[in-house]
C-alpha cells in the first residue's frame, strides 16, 4: 500500500507542478486499463519503485565456500546476501542438488555450478531466470576460451583480466558484448610471450585498436583477419544417450550431435557445408552465423564463420527414432543373505559398431553403502574401488570382438546390515573413431567470397553420453 | 595502527603520481585486483581519479572500473572527471562517444542527472548505431538515479523505438521495460517492425523482445483458441462455422436469427490478426537458436499465443534443452511440468526424453517424475508403471519417495491402474526402507479413502505395521485410517488402541493426536469393549506437555462423554466424527502455475516476483488494428514488373543480414530466395486480392506491410486487381495455360465480397474454400481468414546456377493439358550481369510410371529480369523426385523436383451441396 499511495503522491504533484501534465497523467491511467484491466488500487504498480536491472551483482565462490571474486554492476551489495546461498548448499547434499533459484528477503539468487566453482548473481527484480542463467555460462565459457580452463587458480591469476572481461560482457547488468571475437578485439586473451614482453616494456593486455566487430552486421566476426594457411576443420562428435534395462532391451536412446568448428580463414568467406544425408537432422539449434532459410529451403549450412573455434550446430535424434547401440553388456550383480558376501559377473561384447573398432571403454558403477570391498578379476583392462565414494571403475581399453572383457569375483559387505535392496546401475564410457553413428555424413564444404583455397577437413567421433544399463 | 591505516596505500599513490605508464598501470591492477577481492580501496580516490585523463588506453580503463565502483561515495571529487567525459562525448571517433556516455551514465551522482539527460538526448540522435544503443542503455541507469526525468526519457525512448537498426533494438526495449512498460501506445507503431528485425537482433535483445510482445499481443488480439473453449460449452459451436442450414424452415430461421444475433458477439469465427500471425511466424525459426533463453523465450510466447493446434512445435526445442547444463534443465522442466498439464499431448510423443538416470541430481529427477506423472493417461500408463518401479529400487530415497507419491497420483488419476498401483504400494510395505514404507503408508491412505469397503485386508495388514513403523507421520496416517473405518475392522481396532494407549506417552505429537481420534471414533462406534480405553488416553492426554493435545482431550471429552454439563453438540458427536469424508485430490504443484507467464522468475517460484509484470488477459474484442499502421513513406512497387524488386532493395536504408522475413528482404542470398517467392507468388496469380477481401499475410508482407495504412491499401488493392487482371491472364494464358472457370465454386456464397472474377485468377484452391467456408453473410470482410501460403523451394541457387536461379512451388491449379499431372510453377531469376537464352528441359530421368510435360522453351532471360513458367509432373502418386537438366545456351544443371506428401492432389470440381455433403462425411 506504501506504494499506491507513493504512486499517487506522484501524480499529483506533477499535476500541480506543472498544469500541462494533466493530459499527460491521464494518458498514463488510460494505458493502465489496456495493460491488464487491472484496478490501480489493489494491485500498485510495481514497477514503478523498482530500479530494474537484469544482474545486480556476481560473486565467484570456491568449493570452499569462499567468495574470491565480486563484481557489481550498480550500487554494492554487501556479500552476506550469499548467506542464504550457503545456507541451500549445506541442505543439499552434492553440489549439484543446489537450487539454481534462491529467493531471499530482498534479493533473488541465481547460480550455476561450472568447474567446482559457483557462479552466484544477484537479481533484485523479475527477468527470465534461463536468461542469467544461460549469460553466467556464457561467461564461464569465456573464461575457459581465455584461459584454456575455468578454475579459481587461473581467475585470480588473470584478476584484471577477468575483471575486464566482466565490465564489457555486461553494461548496467544487461548483456553487452558477449561474442568471443568481439571481447578478444578489446581485451587480448594472456599468451607467456606477451606477457614477458608486456612486463618488460610496460605494455597492455587491452587492444590498442578499438573493435569494429560491434559495429558491422556481422558482429561475430573480426575484421581484417589474415592467415598464412587458411584452413577449416570440423568435428562432428555424437553422443549416444541411453537406458538399457536388465534385459539389453533398450529403454529410450538418443543421439546428440555437435559440429564443433576451427576455422582459420583469411578475409570474409562465405561457406557452405552439405550433408549427404541432411533429413537424419530432426531438430537443431544453430550458432547465430548460420542461415536459417537455407536450411529451411535446402538443408544446407550457409554461414559466414566467427574466427577460430566455435561450435556450428547442435542436434539431437530423439528417442522416436532407431539408434544403434554400439556395445551390449551381461551383467549379474547379487548380494546374499548369508556370509555377507556378493558376487559380480560382467562381460562387454560388440553390437552395432558399424565395423569400427570401440575404443576407451570403461564401466562405472556406483555400489550401495554396504559393500566394503571388491575382490574381482579382469580378463582386460584394470579395475579400482573406491571404498569412501563406493565407486567401482573398470578401465578396459580397446574392445576385443575375439576375446570379450569380462570381470568376475566376489564383493565383501558389511556384516550384520540387510542386503541392499537397490540394484546399482553400470554407466558405460566408449569412443569411436570416424564414425558418427547416426550415419550422418558432410558430403562437401564450398567457400564463396574469397579466392584462395582452403585446406579442409572432417572428423567424426561417437561417444557414450549418459549411456546406463540397470541392473 | 591508524597511523598505518591512513598511510597503508601510501606505496600504490606513489606509483599512481609517477610520470611513468608502467607505474601507474601496475598500481591500477593492484587497486582493481583489491576491488575485486572485495577490499576497501576508496582511499585512494583522489590518487586515481587524477589518471581519468591518462593516455595509456589501460590505464585509462582501470580508471574507469575504479570510477564506477567508488564514485557514488565520493561524489564531489567523481565531479573533477566529469569533464573528461563531456570531452568525450564530443569525439568524431564512434566507439569514443560510446565509452564516455556509458561511463558517464554509470556513475551514480545525482548532481550530474542534467548532464547526463543532456548527453542521452544528444546520442540518442547520433550518426552512429553504436553510439544510439549506448544511449539506450544509459536510459535505465538514469532513470534510476533519478525517476523524475521519467517523461523526458520516454521521449527519448519514444524516438530511439523507431529506430531501425538491429543494433539499437534490443536494448531499447530494454529500456522501455524498465521505464515504461505500461506505454504500449508507443509500441504501436514499431510493432511491425519489431517483429521484422527480430532475427536479427542480439540474442539478449531478442529476449527482451519476444518477452515484452507477448504482453503486447494479449493487450491486442484475440484469444485464437476461443472457439475451442466455446465448443467445450456447447456443441453448436460449428453450425456457425459453416453458415445457414437451407433445410431449416423459415420461421425456425427467424427465431434462430435472433438468437444468433445475441449470441453473435461471442460466437463470431475467430479470425488471427495477419499481425498476429505476423509475431508467430517470426519468432519460430527462434525456435533454433543456440541460446536457451531465447528458445524458452519463444517457448512461452508460443505457449501463451499460438492457437492450440500449432503449439505443438515448441516440445521438440524444449525436449532438446534437457541435454543442456543442469540448471537449464531445472528451469526447462519447471516450465514443462505447468505445459504439460494443459497441453498434455504436446510432450507425449517424447516421454523417454523424461526417463530418470541414476546420474541425474534429485531436483532434476524429481521434475522428471513430476512430468512423466502427468503426461500419464490411459494408453501409457502401463509402461510408466515399469519405469516407476525401476526407481523404487534406486539408492536415492528422497527420489523413491517422490515416486511412490507419483504412483499415487498416477492411480487417483488413472482408474484403471487403481488396484495394481494399490497392490505394488502394498507390497512396498515390507521394504526394508522405513523412509519407504512410510510414504508408501501415506499414499496409501489418500488411496484408500476412495474406495475402503474394497479394501479391509489392506487396513488390516497396515494395523499390523504399528509394531514396526516408527516414522511418525505413517504411524498417524495408519492409525487415522483405522479410525476412519474402524467398521471394517471391528475386532483388530480396539486392539491397536490397546498397544497406542500402552505407548501413548513415548508417541511424537501428530500420532497422539491421531490416537485420540482413533480413541473418540471408537467410543462412539463401540463403547463397550472402549470405553475405559478412551478414557485412559484423555487422561494421559489432559497432563501432556503439548497444549494442543491437551486442548483436544478436553474438547472430546466434553462432546463424546455425556454428562449432565454437555451441551447440545454430544448428540452430533457421531455425526461430527464420522462424517463421510471427501478423497483428496492429489494434484500436480503445477497446477494453474500458467497464469505466471512462463519461463519468468515469478513462474518458477510461483510468486510474484517485484517487478513482475502480469500477462494480461485476452481482450472481449480486438482493439482497433489500425493503431499499427505506419504512413506509406514510398509509393508502392508496380507490381507487374517483376524487376520491381530490385528497386525496393535499393530503397532500404538498413539491410539487416539474415532478416528472413519476406518484406525485409536483405542482400544476402538466404533473404533473397524468399522474397523471390513472394514476389514470384504474387506477380503471378492476384489471388492474395481476390479471394473473399481477406487481407491476406502474403499480399500484405510483400506490399511491406509495416508501411501501409489499411484503408489505402484496400483502395489501392482495387486499382491493383484492374491493373493486374490483363497482364496477368496474358501470363497464363502465354503457356497456354488457361484455368478451367472455377468460378461455380463460389457462385452461391453469400458474401458481397467474393466476386467469381476475383476467384478465377486464384492460385490456391485451398483458399477459395476457405474464403467460403468463412464468409458467412453477417461478416464484415476485414474478419475474414487469411490464406494459407504456397511454400516456394528453391531448383537451383544462384551461385550453383552461376546467377540464374530457379524456384518453384506447386501452384495447386489444375494442369490442362494432363490432368494427372500436377502442376509446378518455376520462376527463373536472372542474377548475372548478362542475358541467358534458350532455357529449357532435356535429359529427364524418370522412374518408371512418371511422366513430364515441359514447359516451352524461353527464350530470352534479360539480367536482372524475371520469368516464370508452368511444368506438369505426372509423380504416379509416389514422392520419387523427377530429375531432369536445365539447360541455358551455355550451360546445363542438374536438377530435381521432389514432392511433399501434401502437394500431390488433384482439383476436383464440386458444387457447393456436394462439397458440403463431402465435407458432412
Amino acid at each position: 500500500m506504501n506504494q499506491s499511495q507513493g504512486f499517487f503522491k506522484d501524480i499529483q504533484i506533477s499535476c500541480l507542478v506543472v498544469g500541462w501534465l494533466l493530459s499527460n497523467t491521464a494518458s498514463i491511467i488510460l494505458s493502465f486499463r489496456v495493460w491488464g484491466g487491472q484496478s490501480m488500487t489493489d494491485s500498485a504498480p510495481s514497477w514503478f519503485f523498482y530500479s530494474a536491472e537484469m544482474i545486480h551483482s556476481l560473486f565467484l565462490i570456491n568449493h570452499l565456500g569462499d567468495i574470491f571474486l565480486e563484481k557489481h554492476w550498480k550500487s554494492v551489495i554487501s556479500r552476506s546476501v550469499c548467506d542464504y546461498f550457503f545456507e541451500a548448499r549445506e541442505k543439499a547434499v552434492d553440489p549439484e542438488n543446489v537450487p539454481p533459484v534462491l529467493q531471499t528477503p530482498h534479493h533473488y539468487l541465481i547460480s550455476i555450478y561450472r568447474g567446482k566453482l559457483f557462479f552466484l548473481s544477484v537479481i533484485q527484480t523479475e527477468v527470465p531466470p534461463l536468461f542469467v542463467i544461460e549469460f553466467l555460462h556464457r561467461v564461464a565459457d569465456t573464461f575457459q576460451d581465455y584461459f584454456g580452463e575455468c578454475s579459481e587458480s587461473v581467475i585470480t591469476d588473470n584478476l584484471v583480466i577477468v575483471y575486464e572481461l566482466l565490465e564489457e560482457m555486461l553494461d548496467n547488468g544487461f548483456p553487452l558484448a558477449t561474442e568471443s571475437n568481439v571481447l578478444k578485439e578489446m581485451i587480448r586473451p594472456p599468451n607467456i610471450l606477451r606477457s614477458v614482453v608486456n612486463t618488460l616494456t610496460g605494455g597492455s593486455n587491452v587492444g590498442e585498436t578499438l573493435p569494429q566487430g560491434q559495429l558491422s552486421n556481422i558482429p561475430w566476426r573480426r575484421a581484417g583477419v589474415k592467415y598464412a594457411n587458411n584452413e577449416a576443420y570440423f568435428d562432428v562428435t555424437e553422443e549416444i544417450d541411453a537406458i538399457v534395462d536388465k534385459s539389453g532391451t533398450t529403454v529410450s536412446a538418443e543421439i546428440q550431435g555437435v559440429i564443433e568448428a576451427c576455422v582459420k580463414l583469411s578475409g570474409m568467406p562465405d561457406l557452405t557445408m552439405s550433408f549427404m544425408n541432411p533429413r537424419l537432422l530432426d531438430d537443431v539449434s544453430f550458432h547465430p552465423c548460420v542461415r536459417f532459410r537455407r536450411w529451411e529451403s535446402e538443408r544446407v549450412l550457409s554461414f559466414i564463420p566467427p574466427d577460430g573455434n566455435f561450435t556450428l550446430m547442435t542436434y539431437h535424434i530423439s528417442s522416436q527414432n532407431l539408434v544403434a547401440i554400439p556395445v551390449y553388456v551381461k551383467q549379474s550383480i547379487n548380494f546374499f543373505e548369508a556370509g555377507s558376501c556378493g558376487r559380480l559377473d560382467i562381460t562387454i561384447g560388440p553390437k552395432q559398431t558399424m565395423g569400427k573398432t570401440v575404443e576407451d571403454l570403461k564401466v562405472t558403477i556406483h555400489m550401495p553403502k554396504a559393500v566394503l570391498n571388491a575382490n574381482l578379476t579382469a580378463t582386460q583392462g584394470n579395475y579400482t574401488y573406491d571404498c569412501t565414494t563406493k565407486m567401482l571403475v573398470w578401465d578396459i581399453g580397446k574392445l576385443n570382438p575375439q576375446k570379450l572383457p569380462n570381470l568376475r569375483g566376489s564383493l565383501s559387505m558389511q556384516t550384520g546390515v540387510p542386503n541392499p535392496e537397490e540394484n546399482p546401475s553400470l554407466n558405460i564410457d566408449l569412443k569411436i573413431q570416424q564414425l558418427a553413428i547416426s550415419g550422418l555424413k558432410v558430403s562437401r564444404l564450398d567457400m564463396y567470397g574469397e579466392k584462395y583455397k582452403p585446406f579442409k577437413g572432417v572428423k567424426y567421433v561417437t561417444k557414450a553420453g549418459k549411456f546406463q544399463v540397470r541392473t | 595502527f591508524i597511523m598505518f591505516s591512513s598511510h597503508r596505500h601510501d606505496d600504490l599513490k606513489e606509483m599512481l603520481d609517477s610520470n611513468k605508464d608502467s607505474l601507474k598501470l601496475e598500481a591500477m591492477k593492484r587497486i582493481v585486483a583489491m576491488i575485486a577481492r572485495g577490499k576497501n580501496a576508496s582511499d585512494l580516490f583522489p590518487a586515481v581519479v587524477k589518471n581519468v585523463a591518462c593516455k595509456n588506453i589501460e590505464v585509462k580503463k582501470l580508471v574507469y572500473v575504479y570510477l564506477v565502483r567508488y564514485a557514488e561515495e565520493q561524489q564531489d571529487l567523481a565531479l573533477l572527471s566529469i569533464s573528461t567525459f563531456q570531452r568525450g562525448l564530443k569525439d568524431p571517433n564512434q566507439l569514443i562517444r560510446a565509452s564516455a556516455l556509458r561511463v558517464l551514465s554509470s556513475i551514480r551522482v545525482t548532481i550530474i542527472v542534467p548532464i547526463m539527460m543532456l548527453a542521452i538526448k544528444e546520442a540518442a540522435s547520433d550518426m552512429s548505431p553504436y553510439v544510439r544503443k549506448t544511449a539506450a542503455h544509459a536510459i535505465p541507469k538514469l532513470y534510476s538515479l533519478d525517476p523524475e526525468q521519467k517523461d523526458q526519457l520516454i521521449e527519448v525512448i519514444e524516438k530511439l523505438l523507431a529506430d531501425k537498426t538491429t543494433l539499437v533494438a534490443g536494448s531499447v526495449v530494454m529500456a522501455f521495460e524498465e521505464v515504461c512498460p505500461e506505454r504500449i501506445d508507443l509500441i504501436h507503431k514499431n510493432y511491425r517492425k519489431l517483429c521484422n528485425l527480430l532475427i536479427d537482433v542480439e540474442e539478449w535483445g531478442q529476449v527482451v523482445i519476444i518477452n515484452m510482445l507477448t504482453r503486447y499481443a494479449r493487450t491486442q488480439f484475440l484469444n485464437p483458441n476461443i472457439n475451442e473453449s466455446l465448443l467445450e460449452e456447447g456443441g453448436s459451436g460449428d453450425k456457425t462455422f459453416y453458415g445457414s442450414d437451407e433445410d431449416e424452415d423459415e420461421d425456425e430461421e427467424e427465431k434462430e436469427k435472433k438468437a444468433e444475433v445475441a449470441a453473435m458477439a461471442k460466437r463470431k469465427p475467430y479470425v488471427m490478426d495477419p499481425d498476429h500471425r505476423l509475431l508467430l511466424r517470426n519468432t519460430k525459426p527462434l525456435l533454433q537458436s543456440r541460446n536457451a533463453a531465447v528458445v524458452m523465450a519463444v517457448a512461452q510466447l508460443y505457449f501463451h499465443l499460438a492457437p492450440k493446434a500449432e503449439v505443438g512445435v515448441i516440445a521438440k526445442a524444449l525436449v532438446r534443452l534437457l541435454r543442456s547444463h543442469s540448471e537449464v534443465q531445472y528451469v526447462v522442466l519447471q516450465n514443462v511440468a505447468t505445459m504439460s498439464i494443459k497441453r498434455r499431448g504436446m510432450f507425449e510423443p517424447y516421454l523417454k526424453s523424461f526417463y530418470i538416470r541414476s546420474t541425474d541430481p534429485t531436483q532434476i529427477k524429481v521434475l522428471k517424475l513430476e512430468v512423466l506423472t502427468n503426461l500419464a493417461n490411459e494408453t501409457n500408463i502401463s509402461t510408466i508403471l515399469r519405469e516407476f518401479q525401476t526407481y523404487i529400487k534406486s539408492m536415492d530415497k528422497d527420489f523413491v519417495a517422490a515416486t511412490i507419491q507419483a504412483i499415487g497420483r498416477c492411480a487417483t488419476n488413472i482408474s484403471e491402474v487403481r488396484d495394481t498401483c494399490l497392490n505394488g504400494l502394498v507390497q512396498l510395505l515390507s521394504n526394508r526402507d522405513e523412509l519407504v514404507v512410510a510414504e508408501s503408508v501415506v499414499v496409501i491412505k489418500k488411496l484408500l479413502q476412495m474406495q475402503p469397503e474394497k479394501h479391509s485386508d489392506i487396513i488390516k495388514h497396515m494395523a499390523k505395521l504399528t509394531d514396526n513403523i516408527q516414522v511418525p507421520m505413517a504411524r498417524a496416517s495408519i492409525l487415522w485410517l483405522i479410525g476412519e473405518y474402524c467398521e471394517h475392522v471391528p475386532k483388530i481396532a480396539p486392539d491397536v488402541l490397546r498397544k497406542m494407549a500402552k505407548s501413548f506417552t513415548n508417541e511424537e505429537d501428530i500420532v497422539k493426536l491421531q490416537i485420540i481420534n482413533l480413541a473418540a471414533k471408537l467410543y462412539l462406534t463401540n463403547s463397550k469393549q472402549t470405553k475405559l480405553l478412551t478414557q485412559y488416553v484423555l487422561n494421559l492426554a489432559k497432563y501432556d506437555q503439548n497444549y494442543d493435545i491437551r486442548d483436544r482431550a478436553r474438547f472430546i471429552r466434553q462432546l463424546i462423554v455425556p454428562t449432565e454439563k454437555s451441551g447440545a453438540l454430544s448428540k452430533y458427536a457421531k455425526k461430527l466424527f464420522l462424517a463421510l469424508k471427501p478423497a483428496p485430490v492429489l494434484e500436480s504443484p503445477f497446477k494453474d502455475r500458467d497464469h505466471f507467464q512462463l519461463g519468468s522468475l515469478s513462474h518458477l517460484l510461483n510468486a510474484k516476483a517485484g517487478g513482475y509484470q502480469e500477462l494480461p488477459d485476452w481482450p472481449e474484442a480486438a482493439p482497433d488494428p489500425s493503431v499499427r499502421n505506419v504512413e506509406v513513406k514510398e509509393s508502392v512497387p508496380e507490381w507487374t514488373k517483376c524487376s520491381s524488386r530490385e528497386k525496393r532493395k535499393e530503397k532500404k536504408v538498413e539491410k539487416p543480414f539474415y532478416t528472413d522475413s519476406e518484406g525485409e528482404s536483405g542482400p544476402t542470398e538466404s533473404a533473397d530466395s524468399e522474397s523471390d517467392s513472394a514476389t514470384g507468388s504474387e506477380s503471378s496469380s492476384g489471388s492474395e486480392e481476390s479471394g473473399s477481401g481477406s487481407e491476406s499475410e502474403e499480399s500484405k508482407e510483400a506490399s511491406e506491410s509495416e508501411e501501409e495504412e489499411e484503408e489505402e491499401e484496400e483502395e489501392e488493392k482495387k486499382k491493383k486487381k484492374k491493373d493486374l487482371k490483363k497482364p496477368m491472364t496474358a501470363l497464363w494464358s502465354e503457356f497456354g495455360n488457361i484455368l478451367p472457370c472455377l468460378s461455380f465454386l463460389v457462385e452461391p456464397a453469400p458474401s458481397p465480397q467474393v466476386t467469381p472474377v476475383n476467384t478465377f485468377l486464384s492460385n490456391s484452391l485451398v483458399t477459395d474454400l476457405e474464403g467460403l467456408s468463412l464468409s458467412d453473410s453477417v461478416l464484415s470482410p476485414a474478419t475474414i481468414a487469411p490464406s494459407s501460403t504456397l511454400k516456394s523451394y528453391e531448383l537451383l541457387h544462384r551461385i550453383t546456377g552461376e546467377g540464374l536461379s530457379v524456384e518453384y512451388c506447386f501452384s495447386r491449379q489444375p494442369f490442362s493439358p494432363d490432368a494427372n499431372m500436377v502442376a509446378v510453377q518455376m520462376q527463373f531469376t536472372n542474377n548475372a550481369s548478362s542475358d541467358t537464352k534458350n532455357l529449357h528441359i532435356e535429359d529427364v530421368k524418370l522412374q518408371s510410371g512418371m511422366r513430364v510435360k515441359e514447359f516451352p522453351e524461353i527464350e530470352l532471360l534479360p539480367a536482372g529480369e524475371t520469368a516464370t513458367a508452368v511444368m506438369g509432373i505426372d509423380f504416379c502418386d509416389s514422392t520419387q523426385a523427377a530429375n531432369f537438366q536445365l539447360c541455358t545456351h551455355t550451360r546445363k544443371f542438374f536438377v530435381s523436383i521432389q514432392p511433399p506428401v501434401g502437394e500431390l492432389m488433384r482439383p476436383v470440381f464440386l458444387t457447393e451441396n456436394e462439397f458440403k455433403k463431402e465435407q458432412g462425411e
